[in-house]
């Protein structure tokens, strides 16, 4: 197995030719795009549901991250056993998340501000309480878990390369994306979602129990941020308490780029954003790669606020 | 009672905590610890009641107030240290600069409506520490240091008196009743004809002013800054003061703001611990106390003496 290549293997192009260059940022972006686009459509769901910005999403996936870890050095799972007990446990979290911290809010109509306050107050508590339960070291994942072994390719005369790891981190978003398609369009719960981010009053007067509704949309879209936390890990062979603030951020930001509340927007969004990412750091320098990121949220804010997919809505009063 | 003798009792109320410390102080009676603490509680006044123009009477939720302080704090700390300029010139100048960052963000962020400040602060303060890391000019992330110690407790004091005029000044004026209009039913405010984004621009800024205003009071007592000062833990600190004191309660900031700066000093050694509590409180106050500790009413000296009066049956007049 190939535990001696850092998995985040990224290929400097000073050797190569420009094209090539350029598709290996692309391969690239399109792994840490994968990623984004996980986390980020946990935020779109709930937004389009509750109409809240859940800051606490990034920090489900970093629980999500210590749960796989223990999962493999404690339980000695392998990966694929850690990755869906990581999704049971963190989709319990968001449970509890929402029961105790904002169903209370909703119920009284509380006004959004308070919402939001209390959001940031879950990510403060789960980000604290990471760092008393498992001090602020960076930890790793032990290597050999995932084949992760580079794999050559020719297209058209190009050379580049990508890891198994790499195809192992799209097929699995490609995977749940199925499966996210398959709940919300095929199943009575899934109608109930759309039906709920349509109207909560109409459908609670269809006869769907809006509770549980919202409920079930927070368990699934922190199953889905472990197992973005859990690849993170992976990816950059490092986990820390901290370490779910900024992929969740800017998940947001794609979830935001895509068009909030949109499920193909936060995946369009959190490949784009893996793209600019992957080519900022490969043509300019890794260290202006946040301050872009922030940039770009403002200049959509600016000139497209509804996002890509995003259609400009009227406000009724 | 007469209104003179209110102007006599005000003017005596407010010279009295500066008059009684700096006698204490005098005489040495006050050790270095206690001194620091005395000096944080002020900065932290003035940072809670200018956060509280922007949360609490604007009803905008702004997560940047330690990019702000930041930028003021840098700005103030540059003038002084290295194109050696007096001390008032540059903590206003830093002030100004951080407004001036304020408007930047603030402008296409405001004109929305909905939670996009929220992240785009958020992400504001990031790219500030992004900036700073990485400016070897302000020495980059082991930062600045060997910054003159200016701030006296009689200048810390004049420019807290001054905060807290020009915030309850604002708030009382033609600008601060349309700003409080708009964190009622901003689709109202706008119906009745109020520039909605004109003035959730003007408070931002104005707390964006103060904000930096304290980071240059910090950076001249503490004779080093560095961007890890400034983190987003900074901000959520100043949210919970705001929370915890009432959203649109000046006098309640200023309590919170002594409060949490004593219980930051008694658990000193703690900081996971202290932010476990925080982060509790700021859930629990919104669920069950959700117009925080003193709500929107402030308390006077005019109101105690008359209710004083009342009490011991009718005084003079």
């Amino acid at each position: 197995m190939g535990g001696d290549i850092p998995l985040h293997w990224i290929f400097k192009h000073g050797g190569m030719e420009p094209m090539a260059g350029f598709l290996q940022q692309l391969v690239n972006g399109l792994s840490l795009g994968s990623i984004y686009a996980l986390v980020a459509l946990g935020y779109t769901m709930v937004y389009g549901i509750i109409q809240l910005i859940n800051f606490a999403h990034g920090d489900v996936l970093m629980v999500g991250a210590y749960v796989g870890f223990a999962a493999v050095v404690f339980l000695k799972l392998s990966i694929w056993w850690a990755f869906l007990l990581a999704m049971g446990c963190t989709a319990l979290l968001g449970i509890l998340i929402e029961r105790v911290a904002y169903r209370p809010l909703r119920h009284r109509g509380a006004p959004r501000l308070a919402a939001l306050i209390t959001a940031i107050g879950v990510s403060l508590f789960l980000e604290n309480s990471g760092l008393l339960l498992f001090r602020p070291e960076i930890r790793s994942y032990p290597p050999g878990l995932i084949l992760n072994r580079p794999l050559s390719i020719s297209l058209g005369g190009i050379d580049f390369t990508v890891t198994t790891f790499q195809v192992t981190i799209l097929a699995v978003t490609g995977i749940l994306l199925l499966f996210l398609q398959y709940i919300v369009y095929w199943t009575k719960t899934g109608k109930a979602m759309r039906a709920v981010a349509d109207d909560a009053d109409a459908a609670r007067l269809m006869g769907i129990d809006v509770d549980k509704t919202i409920s079930f949309t927070f368990a699934l879209g922190s199953a889905f941020a472990a197992v973005a936390g859990v690849l993170l890990g992976l990816y950059y062979n490092a986990i820390d308490p901290l370490m779910g603030i900024m992929p969740g951020l800017k998940a947001f930001i794609a979830a935001v780029l895509g068009g909030i509340g949109l499920i193909p927007g936060a995946v369009l969004g959190g490949f784009s954003l893996g793209f600019l990412e992957a080519l900022v750091s490969g043509y300019w320098s890794s260290r202006m790669r946040d301050p872009i990121v922030f940039l770009l949220l403002i200049l959509i804010l600016l000139f497209k606020p509804s996002g890509l997919l995003g259609k400009n809505q009227v406000e009724k009063v | 009672m007469a209104k003179g003798k209110y102007i006599f009792w005000r003017l005596v109320a407010l010279l009295l905590p500066y008059v009684l410390i700096q006698g204490l102080l005098g005489a040495g009676l006050i050790s270095d610890f206690q001194q620091i603490t005395l000096m944080m509680m002020g900065i932290n006044i003035i940072l809670a009641v200018s956060l509280n123009l922007i949360v609490g009477f604007t009803g905008q939720l702004a997560l940047g107030h330690a990019g702000f302080m930041a930028v003021g704090a840098y700005t103030a700390a540059v003038l002084t240290l290295k194109i050696h300029q007096p001390f008032l010139l540059s903590l206003i100048l830093g002030g100004l600069a951080a407004s001036l960052a304020g408007l930047l963000v603030g402008l296409p962020t405001l004109r929305l409506k909905g939670d996009y400040l929220a992240i785009a602060t958020l992400g504001f303060g990031e790219i500030i520490r992004g900036i700073l890391n990485n400016v070897e000019y302000v020495g980059g992330a082991a930062g600045l240091l060997g910054i003159p110690r200016l701030t006296t407790w009689t200048w810390l004091y004049g420019f807290l008196v001054l905060t807290l005029l020009g915030v309850m000044n604002f708030v009382n004026s033609t600008h601060g009743r349309a700003c409080l209009a708009i964190r009622e039913d901003e689709i109202a405010a706008e119906t009745v004809g109020i520039n909605t984004t004109y003035y959730k621009v003007v408070a931002f800024s104005l707390g964006a002013f103060f904000a930096g205003l304290a980071g240059g009071l910090y950076a001249h007592y503490f004779y080093l800054i560095q961007p890890s000062s400034f983190s987003f833990f900074r901000s959520f600190e100043v949210l919970v003061m705001v929370v915890l004191g009432g959203l649109g309660s000046i006098t309640g900031s200023v309590l919170a703001a002594v409060g949490i700066t004593l219980l930051n000093a008694l658990l000193q050694d703690l900081a996971e611990f202290r932010m476990i509590i925080y982060s509790l409180l700021l859930i629990l106050v919104m669920i069950f106390r959700p117009q925080g500790l003193m709500g929107r009413r402030e308390w006077s000296l005019a109101r105690w003496l008359e209710k004083r009066g009342e009490a011991r049956g009718p005084a003079g007049s």
